[in-house]
C-alpha cells in the first residue's frame, strides 16, 4: 500500500535506530509521551520499542477517545438505546466499553437495538431508511472525528431529516495536554504530537508547550518509521538545546490545519464549560456540545438521560495510566482482575488503550522478547 | 515494588485458571471463536459432557470403533448474508464439515444435513442452497445420507440455518495432536488468509465498501491427503475458521506448551484483503478462512510439505509462516514486517471495525 | 487516536459534489470530500491521494513532502554508517 509500506521498512528503521542511539547522551534517560492512542497502538503492533535504546522510554498519553469516556456517559447512551423506537449507532470501538451497568454489547444482548457504523454518514443513512425509528449517533473522538459529525449534522439539517440526532461526546486535545503538564508527578522530556488531530487543528495550538513549559513537541504520523523519526527529532532538539513545535508528518499535516473542518465544528458545536474525563476528572473547556441552533439534532436535549456521574471502580488506576504516571502493568488490577475479557477500565478495552495494547501485543519485556526471537 | 516479570507471571497463572462465564446472558462474543467462546465451551459444555474424546477439543473427535478409527464432527452455519461472492451457506456447510474431518487426518465419507427454516423463506433460495450443497458434496467426494427439517415462525430465525455432521475414516496410522508439536517444527498455512471473513463482512453491505473479493470456501480433503502422503511427520492440522489463523496458533501453542513465532511478512495475504483490513482497523490474522488450514510439521520436512501443497491449485500460495520454539510456552509471537516483536493473543470476541 | 488510511481518488461522483470514490489497495468506498473541496490549495480531484477517516477525506497527501521525508531518512543512513556497522552485531536483526 502506497504511503504505508514505505514507512514500515525495516532497513530505514535500523538507520533511525542508529541515529537515535547516537543522539542519546550517555547516562541520560529520556521520557517522551505519545499523546495519541493511535501511536500507542502502532508502537505495540509493530514492536517499535525493539528499536529504542533503554535510555528512551515512551509514556502513553490520554489521546484515546474511547478510554476517556466516563462510565456515566456510557450509561446515558444505553438509557437512550432502551427507548423501543431508538436505533443507537456508534463505532465498533465503543461496543465493549463498560458503563456502570455493562457495555453496549450487554445492552444489545438484553434487547436494545445498537448497531455499529463505519461513518456518521452511515448513521444518517440508517435514519433515512428507517423513518419510523429515531436514530441516535453516539459521537466520540477528538478534533479529527468532530468535523465528520458536524458535516453529518449539517447534511441532516439540509435534508430536513427529523429522526436523526447526535449524542455528542467529542473532546479536545489541548486541555488534556495542559492537564498532563500541570500534573505534578510526571517529568517528561518531550511530546510526540497527535498527527491526525493536527490535520484539523494544525501545529500552532501546541506552541504553549515549548513556550510555557520548555518542552519540544514533534507532530508525527502513525506508521512505525514516523514514530521513530519523531523520537529522533525530539532527541536532536534536546541535543541542540532547542524546544520547538516541529512537524514530522508533513505529507499529511498542514501547519495551519484544515479551516473548513474547524469551520464545520464551529458552526454545529461549541465548547462545554467543563467535561468529565475518565481518570482525569473534570477539565474545563475540554469537550464539545451541540449549539442551540442544532438543538433538534442534540440527543441530550431530545432524550431524558440519567446523567449520573459514576465513580470509576476504586481498584482501577486508568487515570494514572492515562496521565503516564503508571505503566499499564504497574496498575494493581492489571492482567488479573482487569483483562480484555473482563475489563475494569477503559484503557483495557480500546484497541489503542495503553493497557490493552500492552496486554495484547507487548506483554513481554524487551529483553525476553529479544532472547525469545533470537532462539 | 513489584517487577514487570512478576506481573507477567501473575498473568500467566491467571490465564491458566479454569475459565468461567461471567456474563448473565449470551453475547455475540460467545460465538466469535475467541476467548469468550473458549470460556463458554470449557466452562459449560466440556464441564457437563466430560470424556476423553471430547477433551482434546480438536476440530472433530477421533473414535475407535471395532478396530477402525473414525472421525466425527458437527458444525452449524448461520452466515449472513446467505449468498456471498464465491459461495453461499450451502457449500459452506458441506466444506466446513468436510474440512473438520480432513484436518483430523480422516477421509470424509458421510454427512448429515439439518435445516432450520424461517416461515416465509423463499423455496427458490432453499433450492439454490441445496443445489450448492449437492455440488460441494460431489466435489469433496462425500454423500449426504440423512437429514432433518424444522420450520420456525417468522422472526425466529434469519431465513435459513444449516447444521451438518460428518463421519470420516482414518486410513493412515498417524495421530494428529497439538501436544505432539515440538520446538524446531515449522508452521505452514495452505493459502492466502482472511478472504472469507472480509468477503462476508463486505457482502453485508453495512460498511459500503466494494472489493472484487470472493470467499475461499473449498474442500480441503485432497490437499490434506497430498500433504500427508508426502510428509509423514505432520504434527497437527487445524482448520483456520472463526478467529482466524491467530486463534488456531494460540490453541496449538497452549496445548503444546511451546511458543510459536510467526514471521508476519511471510503470511500470504491478498492486497485487497490487506487493504480492507487496514481501512477497518482489523488484523487479518484474526479473520476467518473457510478453505485454509494451518499445519505444523517437523522442521526438517518443511520444504517437502510446502512442495506437496503447492502442487495442488488450492495450495499454490501455501507458505511457511513461522516456527515453534520452547520459550515462552503458550504464547504466539509475531516478528513484525517492521522488524519488531509483538504478542499475537486470542481475541475476546469478533474483530470489530474501529476508528481509533 | 483516529485511524486514518491513505487512498487514491479514482472518481468524483457526478450527482453528488461532496462525494468521491476512493481506492485503497483495490478496495473502494465513497468518501465525503466536503472538508477539502475541489478547488483551491486543499482542493482535490481524481489522482490525488487523501487521508480517509470515518468516511471523510481529512487531508490531501502531499507527494513531494512524502518523498522528502523518505529522502531525509536515506540521508540519515549515510550520516550514521559507523553506528549502523556497530548495530549489525547487535540483536536487532
Amino acid at each position: 500500500m502506497r504511503f504505508v509500506d514505505e514507512y514500515r521498512d525495516a532497513d530505514r528503521a535500523r538507520v533511525l535506530a542508529a541515529g537515535i542511539a547516537a543522539l542519546c547522551e550517555p547516562g541520560r534517560h529520556y521520557k517522551f509521551m505519545e499523546v495519541c492512542g493511535g501511536h500507542t497502538h502502532a508502537i505495540y503492533k509493530h514492536g517499535l520499542e525493539d528499536y529504542l535504546p533503554e535510555a528512551v522510554q515512551l509514556v502513553h498519553g490520554p489521546g484515546c477517545p474511547v478510554c476517556v469516556i466516563p462510565m456515566g456517559r456510557v450509561d446515558d447512551a444505553i438509557a437512550i438505546a432502551r427507548n423501543p423506537d431508538v436505533i443507537l449507532t456508534s463505532f465498533g470501538d465503543m461496543l465493549r466499553v463498560p458503563g456502570g451497568h455493562g457495555s453496549f454489547l450487554d445492552a444489545k444482548a438484553a434487547g436494545a437495538d445498537i448497531r455499529m457504523v463505519y461513518s456518521p454518514l452511515d448513521a444518517l443513512k440508517l435514519a433515512r431508511r428507517n423513518p419510523d425509528r429515531r436514530v441516535v449517533f453516539m459521537a466520540i473522538g477528538f478534533e479529527t472525528t468532530a468535523p465528520s459529525t458536524a458535516m453529518t449534522v449539517l447534511r441532516a439539517a439540509a435534508e430536513g431529516v427529523q429522526n436523526f440526532s447526535v449524542f455528542c461526546n467529542h473532546v479536545t486535545i489541548i486541555p488534556a495536554i495542559k492537564a498532563i503538564l500541570d500534573s505534578p508527578d510526571l517529568r517528561l522530556d518531550g511530546f510526540i504530537g497527535p498527527g491526525h488531530v493536527s490535520t484539523v487543528i494544525g501545529c500552532r495550538p501546541y506552541g504553549f508547550i515549548p513556550r510555557d513549559h520548555g518542552r519540544p513537541l514533534v507532530c508525527a504520523g502513525f506508521e512505525p518509521l514516523d514514530v521513530l523519526q519523531a523520537v529522533h527529532m525530539l532527541l536532536r532538539q534536546l541535543a541542540e538545546g532547542r524546544a520547538e513545535v516541529e512537524n514530522q508528518y508533513t505529507r499529511v499535516v498542514p501547519w495551519n490545519g484544515n479551516h473548513r473542518a474547524l469551520e464545520a465544528i464551529n458552526r454545529v458545536m461549541e465548547l462545554r464549560p467543563y467535561f468529565e474525563w475518565r481518570g482525569l476528572g473534570f477539565i474545563s473547556h475540554s469537550a464539545l456540545r451541540m449549539r442551540d441552533a442544532y438543538a433538534a439534532f442534540d440527543a441530550e436535549r431530545i432524550f431524558q438521560v440519567p446523567g449520573v456521574r459514576v465513580a470509576d471502580p476504586k481498584a482501577c488506576q486508568c487515570g494514572e495510566v492515562l496521565k503516564g504516571v503508571l505503566k499499564p502493568w504497574e496498575c494493581k488490577v492489571f492482567g488479573v482482575a482487569c483483562t480484555p475479557e473482563t475489563p475494569i477500565g477503559t484503557c483495557m478495552v480500546s484497541a489503542e488503550g495503553a493497557c490493552a495494547a500492552y496486554y495484547n501485543f507487548g506483554r513481554f519485556t524487551r529483553q525476553r522478547t529479544r532472547k525469545a526471537s533470537r532462539a | 515494588m513489584i517487577t514487570e516479570e512478576q506481573v507477567l507471571e501473575r498473568i500467566r497463572r491467571a490465564r491458566e485458571r479454569r475459565p468461567r462465564v461471567r456474563e448473565e446472558r449470551i453475547t455475540l462474543a460467545h460465538g466469535a471463536g475467541g476467548k469468550a467462546t473458549q470460556s463458554l465451551v470449557e466452562a459449560v459444555f466440556v464441564d457437563a459432557f466430560r470424556n476423553p474424546a471430547l477433551e482434546g477439543l480438536g476440530d472433530g473427535a477421533v473414535l475407535g470403533v471395532d478396530g477402525a478409527r473414525l472421525a466425527f464432527t458437527t458444525d452449524s452455519y448461520v452466515v449472513s448474508p446467505l449468498f456471498f461472492p464465491g459461495g453461499d451457506i450451502g457449500d459452506l456447510a458441506v466444506n466446513g464439515t468436510v474440512n473438520d474431518l480432513a484436518v483430523c487426518g480422516a477421509r470424509p465419507l458421510y454427512l448429515s444435513a439439518g435445516f432450520i427454516l424461517e416461515e416465509g423463506f423463499p423455496v427458490a433460495d432453499l433450492e439454490r442452497i441445496v443445489a450448492s450443497m449437492a455440488a460441494a458434496a460431489t466435489r469433496a467426494g462425500v454423500h449426504i445420507v440423512t437429514g432433518d427439517t424444522k420450520v420456525v415462525g417468522r422472526g425466529k430465525a434469519d431465513g435459513c440455518y444449516v447444521s451438518t455432521a460428518g463421519v470420516g475414516v482414518l486410513e493412515r496410522p498417524l495421530t494428529l495432536d497439538a501436544t505432539a508439536v515440538r520446538p524446531g517444527d515449522a508452521v505452514l498455512v495452505s493459502g492466502p488468509i482472511g478472504e472469507h471473513g472480509v468477503t462476508v463482512m463486505l457482502a453485508r453491505g453495512e460498511l459500503e465498501i466494494e472489493a472484487d473479493l470472493t470467499s475461499d470456501t473449498a474442500p480441503l480433503n485432497d490437499l490434506v491427503a497430498a500433504l500427508l502422503d508426502a510428509v509423514p511427520a505432520v504434527r497437527v492440522l487445524r482448520d483456520a475458521t472463526r478467529g482466524g489463523v491467530a486463534t488456531v496458533l494460540n490453541e496449538i501453542a497452549q496445548s503444546a506448551r511451546t511458543a510459536i513465532v510467526v514471521d508476519e511478512a511471510a503470511v500470504p495475504i491478498r492486497p485487497m484483503v490487506a487493504g480492507a483490513c487496514e481501512l477497518l482497523g482489523i488484523d487479518p490474522l484474526y479473520v476467518a478462512c473457510e478453505g485454509r488450514f494451518v499445519a505444523v510439521v517437523d522442521g526438517a520436512h518443511a520444504d517437502a510439505a510446502l512442495t506437496a501443497l503447492r502442487t495442488r491449485s488450492l495450495g499454490e500460495h501455501a507458505a511457511v509462516i513461522g516456527h515453534v520454539q520452547d520459550d515462552p510456552p503458550g504464547l504466539v509471537l509475531a516478528r513484525t514486517a517492521f522488524g519488531g516483536t509483538r504478542v499475537v493473543d486470542t481475541l475476546v470476541g469478533d474483530p470489530l471495525p474501529r476508528i481509533c | 487516536m483516529c485511524l486514518g488510511i491513505p487512498g487514491e481518488i479514482v472518481a468524483l461522483l457526478p450527482d453528488r459534489a461532496d462525494l468521491a470514490t476512493v481506492e485503497i489497495a483495490g478496495v473502494r468506498r465513497a468518501v465525503n470530500i466536503g472538508l477539502l473541496g475541489t478547488s483551491g490549495d486543499s482542493g482535490v480531484g481524481v489522482g490525488d491521494w487523501v487521508l480517509v477517516h470515518v468516511g471523510f477525506a481529512m487531508s490531501k497527501i502531499d507527494e513531494a513532502e512524502a518523498a522528502a521525508t523518505l529522502a531525509l531518512l536515506r540521508g540519515l543512513g549515510e550520516a550514521y554508517t559507523d553506528e549502523l556497522d556497530a548495530l549489525k552485531g547487535s540483536d536487532i536483526t
